[in-house]
This record gives structure tokens, sequence and C-alpha cells, in this order.
């Protein structure tokens, strides 16, 4: 990798600023900020996932068919009752081994070798994901989605939770208002309830999305290379004889970098929630609607 | 070796006492069940401290940002958005670092760099300025009716917050709060993980729970028992609240009373 | 999501069937990266270190196409067991309670002592003193054995800062690990006396991987047998030669 400054050939004869410039820009550095964009690739992907999730878990926990039900109120129920940390540390292999097993049934149907050998989940060749020949970025770009889905199916489930409450929070008249216009079930609920409920939904919503961007340190957990892993492996002491610029343990700097970052995104995610908050909020029969007309007026 | 023994043995084990020496080898369901059950002390303890010290703070806090002086409502806002802006993980970091420099300059903070006060204070102000943030939010939809009418009645300061402000406050606010509750005890997991070294072996139940996935090289039989475990401990704290939230409810009609309903308001 | 997953899918079957036709599989060999002079993340950015230069080197030997994949210690022979990767070279030792689970070649560097610093100057009484190390290595289990207090840390960074100040009264780490740390920091030094804890370090393979791993154990003998490795050894200061 070479240096991006012509005068970093030789870290040790440099100071001050310049150091610090070819410091910053080591190929290491921009495995840094590289990371930034997975975080934020990350939580672009992953919020609309996990609102579908949401949604899907919330409808399923309103069906009249009673096995979907429950499917939608257990998924929401136990997924919220363990501390996702938990959940991160085993379910991303089992899911992983879940999609390699699929592919296995459908793909080598003949193979006669057990899949559990031992300790070892041994899938035929052609069904391992990504494929053992598969070049670095394709297992990265796998490793990922596998984070994404994981993380959508923890939040999810936190949405199906805020989503339900705000179809309960939907005005009940509406909907009886709806079937007396001769509306079917299915008609009612995407025509009444569905465009009604989001603002009720959205501080809950909103309050998802604060807890989403916070939960992006454990990402390292589900094998992404993100911001703290970088953080801990660049602050950490480096002696003369492994690099060319040796420090000691500036993980604190790091970190507050960090901190930084966090606080930032989250005045900025504040921000513009709030804007879409009233904007929501403009016409709508609720205290918050009715405080802006006052303010207009 | 039964069930029965290995829990009298390694049933205290995350507080000191029993077998000195971890299992190191022929792994019982049972040892991993009760040792990760063992290591929920340390959650409980957490979540359950952190919980009743950080609601007067909270309050405190609260009241303080609703407040018309700036030189009480900007310390609050500044507390609250620090403590809710960042993750937790960050927030063990640099708090394990300060204590650490403190121990340094002054023996008698010693004890901070131990989990048990130093990860307490940490989730201590965390949940504080979660909570804080939810009762703000509760101060603010009081009805108006409700303080015209303790006016009317003549009282006022503190009074009226005694009896009228705080209640209701209280009431509004109990639904959210009892989502925070539940998410401290699932925070409580991180202490060990990311910020406070474990003192022989006596660690969380995630703790036991990595330790078993370390030693067996299996982690999908400790992880999910200790999922186990903790919808357990979440359906004591919804359970609780949910009594709780009963008394607070009691004067009101029967059909105007708030069904305990966890909305995701605030969480980590 | 779904047609993420697809998309890759089909990605990899194409980027598969194209290497396919120039070489065989490739061998993806996995690492910390944080355990220098064993492995760690070079300036550039890549996984440099002893294992580095020996790894590539075995793979050249044993005609293999090889590829670099760092993950958390915490979690390297789960996924090793699941098929990630195909090899562990992470300096870890072979031990009984590893080989239950997986199969290692031929050891490639002799069993490493492993070994305590203190702050210098600072007589320090091992069996009653607190000791830090890392969380899941067989130092931590060997000073819980021995009776002291032992204090855990998820990263060797860690471990070794909980003794600069204060935290532990020493640490218990690979001494290869120590050793260019006590040399850049005058306040540190070796304390008490070596402890020999693992059988040398090898590389882990899945336990059904057998031709594999009978494929680096051959490129290991053939290094030790002309000398290469005792020279990478020699290099790297990794301890004691063949």
């Amino acid at each position: 990798m070479a240096a991006i400054f012509s005068f970093c050939s030789d870290p040790a004869s440099l100071e001050g600023i310049e150091w610090l410039s070819c410091y910053l820009t080591t190929g290491k550095h921009l495995g840094i900020y590289w990371s930034i964009g997975t975080v934020l690739l990350l939580l672009a992907i992953t919020a609309p996932v996990a609102l579908f999730f949401g949604f899907a878990g919330a409808s399923a926990a309103r069906s009249r068919i009673l096995p979907i039900a429950w499917f939608g109120k257990g998924y929401t129920a136990i997924v919220r009752g363990v501390p996702d940390i938990a959940f991160f540390l085993f379910f991303v292999i089992a899911l992983d081994q879940f999609f390699e097993w699929i592919r296995h049934e459908v793909k080598c149907p003949d193979w006669d070798m057990p899949i559990r050998q031992g300790n070892d989940f041994v899938v035929c060749p052609e069904a391992k994901l990504p494929l053992g020949t598969a070049p670095q970025w394709v297992h990265e770009t796998y490793g990922f989605s596998l984070a994404v889905l994981t993380f959508a199916i923890v939040f999810g489930a936190f949405a199906a939770n805020v989503l339900s409450g705000a179809m309960r929070a939907v005005p009940h008249a509406q909907l009886e208002t709806a079937e007396a216009y001769g509306m079917t079930q299915r008609q009612t609920f995407w025509r009444v309830l569905v465009p009604q409920m989001w603002v009720y939904a959205l501080p809950g919503l909103s309050n998802l999305w604060m807890v989403l961007i916070k939960a992006t340190p454990l990402l390292f957990l589900l094998g992404v290379e993100d911001i703290v892993y970088w953080a801990r492996e660049l602050g950490a002491t480096k002696t003369a004889k492994f690099t060319d610029y040796p420090h000691g343990d500036w993980r604190m700097w790091y970190f507050l970098a960090l901190l930084v970052f966090y606080l930032g995104f989250t005045k900025v995610s504040e921000v513009v929630l709030d804007k879409i908050m009233s904007r929501l909020t403009r016409g709508q029969a609720t205290a918050a609607g009715e405080a802006q007309r006052k303010a207009a007026a | 070796m039964t069930c029965w023994d290995i829990l009298s043995d390694y049933g205290l084990r995350s507080l000191g006492f029993g077998e000195r020496l971890l299992p190191r080898d022929n792994f019982t369901i049972c040892q991993q069940v009760v040792l990760i059950g063992s290591g929920m002390i340390w959650n409980i303890y957490f979540g359950l401290l952190a919980l009743v010290s950080g609601f007067f703070l909270a309050v405190a806090t609260a009241v303080g940002k609703s407040h018309h002086n700036p030189m009480f409502r900007k310390p609050a806002e500044w507390f609250i958005f620090v403590f809710r802006g960042s993750p937790l993980f960050i927030q063990f970091f640099f708090a394990y670092f300060t204590f650490q420099s403190l121990k340094g300059a002054y023996p008698i903070f010693t004890p901070l760099t131990s989990a048990w006060l130093g990860a307490l204070i940490v989730l201590f102000l965390n949940t504080a300025a979660y909570s804080a943030e939810i009762f703000y939010g509760a101060l603010m939809s009081i009805p108006k009716g409700d303080i015209e009418a303790a006016d009317a009645y003549g009282m006022s300061g503190w009074k009226r917050f005694r009896r009228i402000t705080f209640p209701t406050m209280l009431r509004l606010a109990w639904p959210a709060y009892t989502n925070e509750a539940i998410f401290l005890f699932h925070a409580t997991t991180l202490v060990f993980m990311s910020g406070f070294p474990a003192r022989s072996q006596m660690g969380d139940a995630l703790y036991y729970a990595s330790y078993f996935a370390d030693k067996t090289f299996n982690p999908f039989i400790p992880y999910p028992i200790l999922a186990g475990f903790f919808i357990l401990l979440t359906l004591t704290v919804i359970g609780t609240f949910g009594l709780i939230n009963k008394q607070l409810n009691r004067h009101l009609p029967q059909t105007n009373r708030a069904k305990i309903r966890l909305r995701l308001n605030l969480i980590r | 999501m779904k047609t993420l997953i697809l998309s890759t899918a089909i990605a990899a079957l194409a980027a598969g069937a194209a290497l396919a036709e120039g070489h065989g599989a490739t061998v993806r060999m996995g690492t910390e990266g944080a355990y220098p002079p064993y492995n760690f993340i070079n300036d550039a950015g890549e996984v440099d270190g002893f294992e580095r230069e020996l790894g590539d080197e075995l793979c050249a030997r044993a005609e293999l196409t090889c590829e670099w994949v760092t993950n958390d210690w915490d979690s390297i022979i789960p996924n090793l067991v699941s098929g990630n990767y195909d090899t562990i070279i992470a300096g870890m030792s072979i031990t009984d309670e590893r080989k239950q689970v997986i199969d290692f070649t031929e050891n490639y560097t002799q069993p490493d002592p492993s070994a305590f610093v203190a702050v210098a100057g600072n007589d320090v009484d091992l069996a009653g003193a607190v000791i830090a190390a890392q969380a899941a290595t067989i130092q931590a289990s060997y000073v819980a054995e021995m009776g002291a207090t032992l204090l855990e840390f998820a990263t060797p960074e860690e471990s070794i800062a909980a003794v600069r100040n204060g935290e532990a009264d020493a640490v218990l780490a690979d001494k290869a690990f120590l050793a260019p740390v006590v040399e850049a920091e005058a306040d540190l030094a070796f304390t008490g006396d070596d402890v020999l804890i693992g059988g040398g370090v090898g590389m882990g393979v899945r336990q059904s991987d057998t031709e594999l791993r009978d494929k680096f154990t051959a490129a290991i003998q053939s290094m030790k047998a002309d000398g290469s490795l005792n020279a990478m050894i020699a290099k790297w200061e990794i301890g004691e030669q063949f």
C-alpha cells in the first residue's frame, strides 16, 4: 500500500502535523474510514428490512388464524425477552448453517455422508455459502448480509411491538365505519388501518432508530469489522518493531472520536425525525396537531 | 455427581462461594444451567440497584429539564443527551478509564475499578438519563386541568408536586418505564463483556455462558440457556411492573384505567 | 434481503466457476490479527507477522491458494467447525481440550513458554497475587488453577494495561508476545519463572479435513527439514528453534 503523501516514506523523521497526516492515512486507517461506511450502510439497509419484519410480525399477531397469530406473538415476545448480545453470539452461526443445510438438501441429494461429523458441520462443496472458491469480498458481503438479517430479526421484533401498539391506537370507529361501507377485512386493513397507524408509530419507531444506532458496536460480535474493532486495534500500544508509527495506549483518543461520531449522528437523527414528525402531525386530530394549529394562528 | 451436588457446589459460585475451580471437562447440562443461573445473581444485582437508585436521579433530572431556569435546564439536557446519545459500550470504556486514573491519584477510589461498584455507577447514570427523558415526556403531558385544580385548592410548590404532579407523571410514564427496566436488565450483560474485568471467574450469566461456549466449543447450548433465564427475568419484571401499574391507577374509574401496554417508547 | 442473498449467491457461483478453471479451491486461513509477533495487522492494513510469512510459505509448498481472514478470538473455533474458514493459524497452542473438537497439524513452534510480566522492581508473590490474562486462553485457565486471583480481559492489550496502571500485579501471556513489550517499556519486566503450558503452536483444521491437515503437516515437516522454519523463528524471535 503506497502512502498517500510523498513525504511519508520515512515516518520516523517526521514531526507534528506531517507525522499525523501520514499516520492518519495509513492503509490501516483507511480500514476504520471504510468501516464507518459499513456501519452507515448497515443502518440504511437494516432499518427498512426490520420495519418490514416488524410489519409482518404485527400483522401476523392480529391474524384470525391462530397458528399465525401465535407465531407473530411468539416472535415478538421471545426475541424481545432475550438480550441482543446473547442472541448475536449464537444466532449468526445458526443462520449460516441453516442456509447451507437448505442448499445442501437441494443441491446434493445424493450426498451420503452425515452433515454433522462429530463437531464439524460439513455440507457438500457446492452448498457452501459462499463457495470455497469465492474471493474474499464475496465472503465479506455474505457476512455483512447475515449481520443485516440478524439485526433485522432482532429489531423487527421491537418494531412489531411498536406497530401493533400503533394499530391498536387507531380509533376503532374508523374501522367500524370502513366495515359499514362494505369493505372486506383485507380492504379495511390496507386502506384504513395501515395509512393511519404511522403517526402513532413514529415516536416509537424513531426511538428504535436511536437504539439501532447505538447497537452497532455489537457488530464485531457478528464477525463484521466495525468501527469499534478498528478503534481498539488502532488505539492499542504499538511497539516500533511492528510498525513505522509506534505509540502508547491511544485507545482513549479513538474512543473519544467514536463518542463524537455517535453523539453527532444522534443529534442529526433527532433533528431529521423531529422534522418528519411535525410534517406527519400536520392536520392530524392529535394533541400535537392541535398545538401546531394554535401556534400558526 | 448428581445435579443436587452441582447446585450446592456452584449455586453461589458467581459470588465466590463453593468450588474454587470451574468445571473443566465432562460438562453436563446441569452444570451449565446452575452456573449460568448463578451468574444471573449479578444481572439482577446490577439491574435492581441501578433501577432503584436511578429512579431518584431521573425524577430530579426530569424536573430540572422542565425548569424555566437554564441553570437547571441546561445541565439536565446535556446529561440526558450524552448518556442517551452514546452506546453503553463506550460509556463503560470511558468509565473504566476514568476510574483507573482516579484510583491512581487517590487510593480511596479503588473500589470504583471493580465491577460491583464501577459498573453499577455507569448503569445508574445510564438508566437515570433514559428514565429522565421518559419522565420529562410524562411531565409535559400532564393534563392542564390537574394543575389548575391543584392551584384552586391552594396547593403550591412541594405540596403540589408531591400530591399532584408526581403521581400523575408516574402514572403516565409507567408503560414506557417498564420497557426501560427490561432493557436495563438486558444491558447488564455488557458489564463483563466489554467493560470491567471478571475477577476470580466470578461473573454474570453471559460470562459463564461464554465460558462454556469456549470450553465446549458449542455455542448452541449455553446461549439458549442464557436466553431462557432472561425470558424468565423479563416476565418477572413485566409482572411486577404490571402490579405497580394497577396500584398507580387504582383511583381511576374502571374504564379509564390505562392498561399496561408494552409499547416501545424508550429503549436502549 | 432475499434478493441480496440471492444475488450474492449468484455472484459467488459466477466467481467460483471462473476460479475453478484456474486452480483448485482456495484455502481460507483464519487468524486473530492482534497478537504480534505471531499475527498482527500492519500499517497497510494487512495481516502480517510470523504466521503470515509461515502460512504463505506453507501454502506455496503444499501448492494451495490461500487467503487470509481475521476473526474474533472468542469465536475462532466455532467458526472453523462451521466452515467459515478452513484453518486456524493464530498462535493457537495444541491442547487436549482443543483436540477434542478440532485437529492440529504438527506443531510449528516449540512449546512456547508463557511468562509473567510485572512492574519493574516489584517483587511479586505470584501465588497470592492478582494476575491478568486474556479471557479464554490457556493462560487464564492456568492462573485459575494455580490459585492466584485471576483478572480476565477481552484483549491482550487490556491485560498488559492492567499491570501498567496497577489493576493487576502481573500478567501471564506467551513469552514471545510479551518480549517486545518489555523491550519497549522500561517500567515493565519479566518476573518469576516461565511456565510451560501448551504443546507448541499448530494449525487447527476441522476433524473431517484430514487431507488438508496432512498436506500442511507435510509442508511443515519439509520446512523443519531444510531449516527454513528455524530461520523464520529466529527472524520473528518466536522462541526455541527445532
